[in-house]
């Protein structure tokens, strides 16, 4: 399972490194997103730095949903769907694989939307540990259920539209514990995202054992 | 000699249409079957249900000892499927895209280089995204996965279509030396005279039945299996 998953995940994030989708298009969404959140508040430093946690996460939710289309669309292409369960890999490994290739790509973009905050919104940033921390176990969720929801939407012609009505409400609680988290970290008040920690660590164990076990059946059934 | 596919009143659906239809087919280990029959007449149905990817609904089907009516995924690895799709990764390079498909199947990465040389790919195409390639070569690419993975069970849909002549005569080599090294090989495909010539038998594929078992390959009358395939698609 963790070879397959190795294999998984250098294939996906090599592609990435070669398209250049992620370079090209998810991070200056996800920086544009930013800006107009900080054009549509009011200019008021103030209002952003309270504001940040949030526009933060949701700009990190919706690059999620391109990050997680886009790997299921190279793999909708030119018949690469039979390929893949042709290929004999671990349906366990290939979910890794995939998940953990989105996760790396949300990690890199979740850094430079913190120095993007910093610039945009003058947030100062505290409690390192606790941020990366949130940053973690949000991105293993958020990785999760997208790869979990995505696998589901596969086989479908109308997947791009559907992923994110099926994902976006289910992806809530991830934004609302994510934030939490983030806010206390900014505060510097570490003890009060320990239930909101909890939340998120409960979130992504859930849909990590998910995608183990229903990866194949979904990949079969799409 | 055991049989690589067994199929007994083999019906498979595509929605609500029986694409097969009960059909009756024995390959053994090391023959090289020829699938002739009209455009729909469910060769690539058949070819798929082989590699377990269209379920069997009813009747019988055991392919390299898997029954696939109780779990089509264990024989997968056993077999390569070259369909109508080259299902490769336009942004990895020849290379890469052989290279994953031997190691995501364990095998090593020592049989890429060969497998290349052979379809022609090696030198400056080994490592020029597939996006890139012709069709043709799109093609090549995709029977390097399965030279150099090299399973048991070969299942090729159309392997000719879309090659140069230069192609075509590559494939007809390595359907021959795959038979040599005591491989499967299932085909179908359009082009009778030179699909025939490396066959060792013939089935005629009818409204997803097979209708007829003709004999074929080199050791035949010369034309008659060709003949006789190209009366039924006419």
């Amino acid at each position: 399972m963790w070879a397959d998953a190795g294999l998984v995940a250098g294939k996906d994030l090599r592609i990435e490194l070669r398209s250049r989708v992620g370079v090209n298009q998810v991070v200056p969404f996800s920086l544009v997103v930013l800006v107009l959140f900080a054009f549509a508040l009011n200019p008021d430093r103030g209002v952003l730095d309270r504001a940040a946690p949030g526009l933060f996460w949701v700009a990190v939710l919706l690059s999620s949903l391109l990050a997680t289309q886009r790997s299921f669309a190279v793999e909708a292409a030119d018949g690469n769907r039979d390929g893949l369960r042709m290929s004999g890999l671990d349906p366990a490994g290939l979910f890794l694989g995939k998940a953990a290739a989105v996760a790396a790509q949300l990690l890199l973009l979740e850094a430079l939307l913190l120095v993007g905050i910093t610039v945009l919104y003058g947030t100062t940033l505290r409690s390192f540990g606790l941020l990366a921390l949130t940053c973690l176990l949000a991105t293993v969720g958020l990785a999760g259920a997208g790869t979990v929801y995505g696998v589901m939407a596969f086989g479908l012609r109308v997947r791009e539209t559907l992923l994110p009505l099926l994902v976006l409400p289910v992806l809530a609680p991830v934004l609302l514990a994510a934030t939490r988290s983030f806010e206390a970290a900014l505060a510097g008040a570490a003890g009060e995202a320990t239930s909101w920690l909890g939340l998120l660590t409960a979130f992504a164990v859930l849909y990590v054992v998910v995608g183990l076990f229903g990866f194949g059946p979904l990949l079969e059934e799409s | 000699m055991s049989l690589a596919v067994h199929l007994r009143s083999a019906v498979c659906l595509l929605g609500r249409f029986p694409a097969l239809a009960g059909v009756d087919l024995d390959v053994r280990d090391g023959e090289v079957v020829l699938l002739a029959g009209p455009n729909g007449a469910g060769k690539t149905t058949l070819l798929r249900a082989c590699a377990g990817l269209v379920p069997v609904v009813e009747g019988t089907a055991v392919v390299l000892g898997h029954d696939l009516r109780a779990d089509r995924r264990p024989v997968r690895r056993l077999l390569g499927l070259v369909g109508h799709a080259t299902s490769l990764y336009d942004d990895l390079s020849v290379a890469d895209n052989v290279r994953f498909s031997v190691r995501a199947r364990g095998g090593s990465s020592g049989a890429v280089a060969p497998a290349l040389e052979r379809l022609g790919l090696d030198g400056r195409l080994r490592d020029v995204p597939v996006a890139r390639l012709s069709a043709g070569q799109r093609r090549r690419c995709t029977l390097a996965g399965l030279v150099a993975c090299d399973p048991q069970l070969w299942l090729l849909d159309e392997p000719h279509a879309g090659l140069d002549p230069e192609g075509r005569d590559v494939v007809d080599r390595l359907v021959a030396d795959a038979a040599a090294r005591g491989r499967t090989v299932l085909l179908a495909s359009h082009d009778l005279h030179r699909a025939a010539a490396v066959a060792s038998r013939q089935v005629i594929i009818e409204a997803g039945t097979a209708r007829k078992h003709l004999a074929g390959g080199p050791g035949a009358a010369p034309g008659a299996p060709v003949e006789q395939a190209a009366q039924h698609v006419g």
